[in-house]
């Protein structure tokens, strides 16, 4: 039976209708004429709200609404890679394609893409018992991914059917019976997005997220299955710096949302990643991922969608036993549809108009990272990975979203705008930015490099020390410090551009090794230790800071050559010193020895 | 039927269909309507005074049988006994190529003197959201002929750059500079200019119109203007008017539009003043909380279309309230443009033009417009290293400032003489000075030259001993 009403009331996304039993709280209505998307989002006696994904203008009361008795679902299935949707998982080329370039309102279109075949190879026989979340089969969705057809979440029994060759995403691959139902299994199922995907348990996070970005990796790291966030005021590199990170980390599969952000970025997404080539498998990186564009522009309420269709795609993945990295890009705006439908609802705002609920919204999206053992068989493990931007007002950190989302995040990376301005980048504050995975990826790091976490502990306390200095040396200027303290401006200043500045958009820099992280550090920390006993031992600063091996160090993280540079010139480091050690009869090696600290 | 009426009747030209009398409330620009049937969410709405004075406004909020609508235009002189028409239709303008070369006012009526624009082809000003996929990046530079921006805030083509600045500073001499010189290098197309006055002083608007008159733009410019004493909530309009016609010029006529917005700030109090009204839960500064995404409904049309040839540059201009960048409308602005350019009255008060603080501006497109067979192969870290030096010598400045001169170090002194330089040479140029990409980076390369070579560390060493002018073998004039 249709379920049909009619609209009463109309207040920007927001529409009040009446005339439908039962609607549900998340049920999908089409609204209007036209047909244009909208969901339950508040039920009373006599009539019900729904928020409306898509410009409600020339809408007007009396114009009916159907309740569709389906929750706003994702379309879990082959053709997701490569793919780029709006916040409503609309194919963005699909509806380009049908439309222009401008989008239209109550356009619909199936996310995957239902003329394609797909070559399903089975993985189970006739007979086989199987249970929810066991791969049944693959299909090779692009040169680096290949994806696992899983039984859907609630499905278990008898395996009574199987095929193999050529299926489009709504075909029947296999028949599973249980009792007298019997269950097709197609290459795609439908999962409500609001719900998180199951799994079997959470396991401990140890492995960090290479992201060969040297800042992040040695200093602030994240977990696989961990959540960071970037916070920073306009301008200071969040989406350049998750840019670097979709594109360089060691993950499987990347889901990039552009919520509430510029068009043009995404655009740049779309032009960069089919250049940009796997270091591994010598394929384009777009082959491993997933964007979702809701874009500044674009409806409001969509973009409150965004956020959560791009995390049930990312769990999706997961569950196939993958890494997966979730980048949002910004969540403050995310935050702000939150507080723009709210107000429109006339809730009762409490700190800076957002709702209440914002908090635990914000948890509930940070839950949805972690390690996972999963559900079904072959026995896997997989993880999502959130990155998340927060853009405060006015650079503030003492606002809402920031504060809230410092509260489920195990990392920090705190942009500065000083920094930024002084074309440092990744403009990113050591002293403000924080990681809680340091301590348990260090052991990744030590087993290659035992030596690793010692140097990156006394490089961050150098740093600090240095920043104090700083502030001694704004009031008094540098000539007025005692040698010993120029030194460690001197190592600051090398550690900030040979280490920490990361600019490169192409070649050498872009993308930095754990072993060139590790023997960058190493280089400078060793320079420190041998002229901090040069300086001891009377020799002037001055004579140290003007070797052309200082400057070196400060660019050899650019030359082409690689690791190779890098020893080379760690051996010319020493060797300098080492003369200057001889020229004043200091013997630089056995005090080392004795007095190394 | 009293005589007064007869008279507004028959200026009710093209008022067919159902026509309201009385409304139940006008509330600052707001007016109450009950007992309406077939109102449409954000229609149009034709409104007659006693008066005799037309007014537009458009619906809020709509349920059914009462109908919140906007007044646009000037609220005095109405009354609860007023006549309001239902138009059926969202804000549409006609469009046509006649609109090349004219002035309008916030309203889309000629201003100067020429019949309006007719034409069966009608656009909603709201236009629509571009599908990111059918955005081109970006990427062709525009040599406005300013160094400090060609040389360290590149413009390309299709980029949303906004002038960040303080009233008093001359921020409408460098957009109609920028307006004067803009071109694509290696192309010959000029660019056609659609300039929106918001809330613009008659002074300002003259001289824009001048300066455009002068350097024979004119003819390839269209100007709306809403003028400080003209209504403010037509402020609304203005600017998404304006868009309406460059985008009809960009992505239809195949034009290169650059768009010039100003004052954004006088746009952004309008839609203070309507959420005020509407008694809405008021965000930072009284601003509303939806500000961010209705100011992206204007600057996201910015762009290039793929299978368009035109582009629709943008250059919006704003005035900080109370010189502070983290006011709400700078913020936001920046927080959706493509970068932004800000002026600094300690540079204006020391005679410098353009006064452009370049160390907070930024343009975001510069990388892909720069460098190798765009600009030169030098561009990208001569501009790096200009950045790291001018911040080093203004920090030497500060310095200085407390200890003197005498008791910064040798290295300090240099880069303090580097930013005085810098300012002096690189950043001051005349308002008629057109300096081509190459003469702004040799200047580049002039004042980096009093700073040792190896400090140069952003560049690397073939380019230094390509340009360095100690390499090129030419005298650099210093004091
Ligand atoms: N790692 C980096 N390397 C080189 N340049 C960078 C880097 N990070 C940022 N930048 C520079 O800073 C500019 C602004 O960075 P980005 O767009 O990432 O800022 P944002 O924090 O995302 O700002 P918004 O909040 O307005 O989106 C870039 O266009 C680029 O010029
Ligand atoms: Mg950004």
């Amino acid at each position: 039976m249709e379920r049909r009403g009619v609209i009463e009331r109309i207040k920007g996304p927001v529409v009040i209708a009446s005339g439908v039993k039962n609607v549900q709280i998340g049920e999908i209505v089409e609204v209007g004429e036209e047909g244009l998307i909208g969901e339950v989002i508040r039920v009373s006696m006599d009539n019900f709200t729904v928020q409306v994904y898509e410009s409600t203008s020339g809408l007007k009361p009396g114009e009916p609404v159907l309740a569709t008795g389906k929750r706003l679902v994702a379309e879990l299935g082959p053709g997701l890679i490569t793919a780029i949707y709006d916040g409503l998982q609309r194919p963005l080329e699909e509806i380009y394609r049908l439309k222009g370039p401008f989008i239209e309102r109550g356009i619909k279109v199936n996310a995957l893409p239902r003329d394609r075949k797909w070559e399903f190879k089975p993985l189970v026989k006739k007979g086989d018992v199987v249970e929810e979340g066991d791969v049944i089969g693959v299909v090779e969705e692009s040169r680096l991914v290949e994806h696992r057809i899983l039984v859907p979440p609630g499905i278990r029994g008898e395996i009574i059917r199987v095929e193999e060759g050529s299926f489009k995403v709504d075909e029947t691959v296999a028949v599973i019976k249980k009792g007298e139902e019997e269950h097709n299994v197609k290459l795609m199922h439908e999962w409500p997005v609001r719900v998180p995907r199951p799994f079997k348990a959470r396991l401990s996070l140890e492995t960090p997220l290479v992201t060969g970005q040297r800042v992040l990796d040695t200093f602030f790291p994240v977990a696989k299955g961990g959540a960071a966030c970037i916070v920073g005021g306009f301008g200071t590199g969040k989406t350049v710096t998750l840019h670097k990170v979709a594109m360089w980390s060691d993950t499987d599969i990347v889901v990039y949302i552009g919520c509430g952000e510029r068009g043009n970025e995404m655009c740049e997404l779309l032009t960069e990643f089919p250049k940009l080539i796997d270091p591994r498998k010598k394929v384009p990186l777009l082959e491993r991922t997933v964007l979702i564009a809701n874009t500044s522009n674009m409806p409001v309420s969509a973009r409150e969608a965004s956020i959560y269709m791009g995390i049930t795609i990312a769990e999706y993945y997961r569950d196939q036993g993958y890494h997966v990295t979730l980048i949002a890009d910004s969540t403050s705006r995310w935050a702000e549809a939150l507080r723009e439908i709210s107000g429109r609802l006339e809730e009762m705002p409490v700190e800076s108009g957002f709702p209440a609920y914002l908090p635990d919204r914000l948890a509930e999206f940070y839950e949805r990272a972690g390690r996972v053992k999963t559900i079904g068989r072959p026995e896997r493990e997989g993880s999502v990975t959130i990155l998340g931007a927060v853009s405060p007002p006015g650079g503030d950190y003492n606002e809402p979203v920031t504060i809230h989302t410092l509260r489920f995040v195990g990392a920090l990376w705190a942009l500065d705008t000083e920094l930024a301005y002084r074309r440092h980048f990744p403009a990113i504050n050591w002293l403000r930015s924080f990681s809680q995975y340091a301590d348990e990826v260090e052991k990744w790091w030590a087993k290659q490099f035992p030596e690793f976490p010692r140097y990156r502990r006394r490089a961050l306390r150098l740093l600090t020390i240095a920043s104090e200095i700083e502030a001694i040396a704004s009031v008094v200027g540098e000539g007025a410090l005692p040698d010993d303290q120029r030194l460690i401006l001197l190592t600051a200043e090398l550690l900030k551009e040979g280490f920490l500045r990361q600019v490169a958009m192409t070649g050498e820099d872009t993308f930095c090794i754990p072993e060139k992280q590790y023997l960058l550090v190493k280089m400078i920390m060793d320079f420190y230790d041998r002229a901090y006993v040069l300086i001891r031992n009377k020799v002037p600063i001055d004579e140290i800071a003007g070797l052309p091996e200082v400057f070196k160090m400060m660019r050899v993280k650019e030359d082409e050559r690689g690791l190779i540079a890098v020893k080379e010139l760690y051996k010319q480091v020493i060797e300098a010193l080492n003369q200057i050690a001889g020229k004043y009869g200091i013997d630089l090696e056995e005090v080392i020895q004795v007095g190394g600290k | 039927m009293a005589e007064s009426d007869r008279g507004i009747i028959s200026l009710m030209k093209g008022w067919y269909g159902t026509v309201y009398r009385g409304v139940k409330e006008i509330r600052g620009s707001l007016m109450i309507i009950e007992d309406v049937k077939d109102v449409r969410y954000e229609e149009v709405v034709r409104i007659m005074g006693p008066d005799g004075v037309e007014r537009l406004g458009r619906v809020l909020e709509v349920s059914k049988d009462m109908a919140v609508v906007q007044i646009l235009g000037d609220r005095e002189g109405l009354e609860a006994n007023c006549l309001v028409k239902f138009t059926g239709s969202t804000f549409e303008i006609p469009i046509s190529d006649e609109v090349m070369g004219r002035v309008f006012n916030g309203r889309f009526e000629p201003l100067d003197g020429l019949p309006p624009v007719v034409s069966g082809d009608k656009r909603d000003i709201n236009g629509a959201p571009i599908n990111p996929y059918a955005r081109v990046y970006p990427h062709d530079f525009i040599q406005t002929g300013i160094s400090a921006i060609d040389g360290m805030l590149s413009l390309i083509r299709g980029q949303k750059l906004p002038i960040f600045s303080y009233s008093g500073l001359p921020h409408n001499v460098l957009a109609a500079q920028v307006a004067r010189q803009a071109t694509v290098l290696g192309k010959e197309e000029e660019f056609a200019v659609v300039f929106a006055g918001i809330g613009l002083r008659s002074v300002e608007a003259r001289y824009f119109m001048e300066e455009f008159k002068r350097s024979g733009a004119l003819e390839r410019s269209v100007l709306i203007l809403n003028l400080a004493d003209d209504p403010a909530v037509e402020r609304i309009l203005t600017p998404r008017i304006a868009l309406t016609v460059a985008e009809y010029l960009a992505f239809e006529m195949e034009m290169h539009v650059l768009t010039i917005l100003t004052d954004m700030t006088n746009y952004c109090e309008a839609l203070r003043e309507i959420s005020t009204a509407r008694e809405e839960v008021p965000g930072r500064g009284g601003y509303p909380g939806y500000m961010y995404s209705d100011l992206a409904t204007i600057y996201e049309r910015a762009g290039i279309i793929k299978g368009r040839k035109g582009s629709l540059t943008m250059m919006p201009i704003l005035t900080m309230p109370g010189g502070d960048l983290r006011h709400p409308i700078p913020d936001l602005t920046g927080y959706i443009t493509e970068g932004q350019i800000i002026l600094s009255p300690e540079l204006h008060a020391k005679g410098i033009y353009p006064p452009i603080n370049v160390l907070p501006s930024l343009s975001r497109l510069m990388k892909s417009g720069i460098g190798t067979g765009r600009t030169r192969e030098d561009h990208r870290y001569v501009a790096d290293q200009l950045y790291d030096a001018y911040s080093r010598g203004i920090k030497a400045r500060d310095l200085a400032k407390i200890v003197g001169e005498v008791g910064l170090s040798e290295r300090m002194r240099r880069y303090l003489k580097f930013a005085d330089e810098f300012e002096r040479r690189f950043l001051s140029q005349g308002v008629y000075e057109n300096r081509s990409i190459e003469e702004t980076l040799d200047l580049a390369w002039d004042v980096l030259s009093i700073i040792p070579e190896e400090e140069l560390v952003r560049i690397p060493r073939e380019y230094i001993e390509t340009y360095h002018p100690k390499y090129r073998g030419v005298e650099v004039e210093l004091p």
